[in-house]
């Protein structure tokens, strides 16, 4: 309540309603909850009526086929090659990025040698390597790893490139003042402040190395959710191309949330700073 | 002993160079205290940057207990005029941090650490983050990183700008106290001529830009010094006065 400062009276109270912006978390649940019904209503309503089941199918359908694979266990190895191969990509393609990111930060004279290479590289849309890996890493599980890692490296290294590029120079000074050695202005100073970049880099990097190993596992392979996908489609099977895109989605909110919860333990500084 | 012989500082900004420091030459001597005053801007940082062996001159050159300074010299501890603790670091770490570089022992340094803290008046304060501390109290846990390492030489850029007037007269107290102690060579950058002449042996008065010499003034008041009460006394004011009327006609030029 405000006290009008000319009178020193209070100034009429007033009664607002609460922005619907505003609203408690559990409250917005349930909203988001009813969201979600009413959009699985109309698809099983239009289904059959607006547009044909055949090219849509409808939401019971598809969860009774996930029910079916679930009970069977059908769909289990396929989600573990497609975790795998995004994991293993994820990690590799990170660990490299990372390495070569902070070396080449630290390197200037590398790094003005190597820059248009580097670039080119990064200008060209990595999924059109696929044939090219399927190629070389067969049909199995190391050419989708080798995909996500290309696609993950490159996202990874520019961002822990620029982070280390971005370190604060004074901060560095400094450091080298008290007579720090290199690894140490590497351990204490630099690492620590691209340590955001970095992240930044990892995150929007998860859904990437996903998209690397469906992408895959679409082109040629005989295992996988991509593989999935890709043979339910041929085979007319909508109601299964969904149930695939379910357990996909579900995958990806998953692998979202380990590294949300990474950060958050990383950057315990970031945080108390308002 | 720190000797700057004619040294020249000029950057690229832009199209045309700016020259910030023209011709500067001074020695000084080990375990004495020399403020450097002058208007804003008018490369006293610079001079500072030159004789940290971060900056390198056009010309001239900085000696070092005889030695020229070619790359970063570890023998002077620099706190610069913005503060550059590290954020992802707690107070108690950044001020440790020297001590962590040279691998000492965790508590022993976090001991050391506690004691400083509690002299510059931030105890209590080991475990925050500089993000949570206040511009005057960042000032100090730079300070207090600096008096914990104690290194050979100090270079302060304007290290109590921040602080209020209070404050300011412990600090000077504190530094004094600890240069009588160990007698490092200080080197300081104020816009204050209460401050520098309270703690130094000699002023040096700087031009604006370029900046060259046009005072060197001894203080010779006895030590040690009485912070607060110095600044009464006639000799103060004398030589408060003869640095004021030099300084002043570099301010009013300023304005112009």
């Amino acid at each position: 309540m405000s006290i009008n400062a000319a009178t020193g009276q209070q100034a009429p109270a007033v009664s607002r309603k609460p922005a619907l912006a505003d609203m408690s978390k559990g409250r917005m649940l349930v909203c988001q909850a009813g969201v979600f019904i009413l959009i699985l209503a109309c698809w099983q309503l239009a289904s059959g009526r607006l547009v044909s089941n055949f090219f849509i199918s409808n939401p019971v359908d598809v969860g009774k086929r996930l029910w079916e694979w679930t009970i069977s266990g059908f769909i289990f190895p396929h989600l573990w090659v497609t975790f795998y191969e995004t994991v293993a990509g994820f990690v590799l393609g990170s660990l490299i990025g990372v390495m070569l990111g902070i070396w080449l930060g630290v390197a200037r004279f590398m790094s003005r040698l190597l820059n248009p290479f580097l670039f080119a590289f990064y200008a060209l849309p990595k999924i059109a390597l696929a044939p090219l890996l399927v190629l070389w890493f067969g049909l199995g599980l190391q050419s989708k790893i080798a995909l996500a890692t290309v696609i993950v490296f490159f996202l990874v290294f520019y961002n822990t490139f620029t982070g280390v590029r971005e370190v604060d120079q004074d901060m560095i000074d400094t450091v080298r003042l008290m007579k720090a050695r290199r690894h140490q202005v590497l351990l204490h100073v630099v690492i620590p402040s691209a340590m955001s970049w970095i992240f930044a880099g990892l995150k929007i990097s998860v859904p990437y190395a996903l998209i690397g190993a469906i992408v895959g596992e679409l082109i040629a392979a005989n295992r996988g959710l991509g593989f999935l996908v890709q043979r339910m489609g041929a085979d007319f099977d909508t109601t299964g191309v969904f149930a695939v895109l379910v357990v996909i989605g579900l995958l990806a909110i998953a692998l979202n949330h380990l590294v949300e919860i990474a950060q958050v333990r990383q950057e315990r500084w970031k945080i108390v700073s308002h | 002993m720190i000797e700057l012989r004619g040294l020249h500082k000029t950057f690229d900004r832009g199209s045309e160079p700016v020259e910030a420091v023209q011709d500067i030459n001074l020695v000084v001597a080990p375990g004495s205290i020399v403020s450097l005053i002058g208007p804003s801007g008018c490369g006293k940082s610079t001079l500072l940057h030159m004789i940290a062996g971060l900056y390198e001159p056009s010309s001239g050159e900085v000696i070092y207990n005889g030695r020229p300074v070619v790359s970063v010299n570890t023998s002077v501890g620099y706190m610069t005029q913005k503060d550059t603790l590290l954020p992802w670091q707690t107070v108690r770490d950044n001020v440790a941090l020297p001590s962590r570089l040279a691998g000492q022992a965790k508590a022993e340094r976090h001991r050391a650490a506690a004691e400083i803290l509690g002299r510059v008046g931030l105890d209590g304060f080991e475990t925050r983050y500089p993000s949570e501390l206040s511009g005057g109290m960042r000032k100090r846990a730079a300070l207090a990183r600096m008096l914990l390492y104690r290194p050979e030489t100090f270079l302060l850029d304007e290290p109590f700008g921040a602080l209020d007037a209070q404050l300011k007269l412990a600090m000077h107290e504190l530094l004094l106290r600890l240069w009588k102690e160990d007698g490092q060579t200080i080197l300081l950058v104020t816009h204050d001529l209460v401050e520098a002449i309270t703690l130094s042996d000699r002023v040096v008065v700087l031009t604006r830009r370029p900046s060259r010499i046009i005072l060197d003034q001894e203080v010779d008041l006895p030590r040690p010094r009485d912070v607060l009460n110095v600044r009464f006394t006639s000799r103060f004011k004398q030589i408060y006065d003869k640095l004021w009327d030099v300084l002043r006609v570099e301010y009013e030029e300023e304005r112009l």
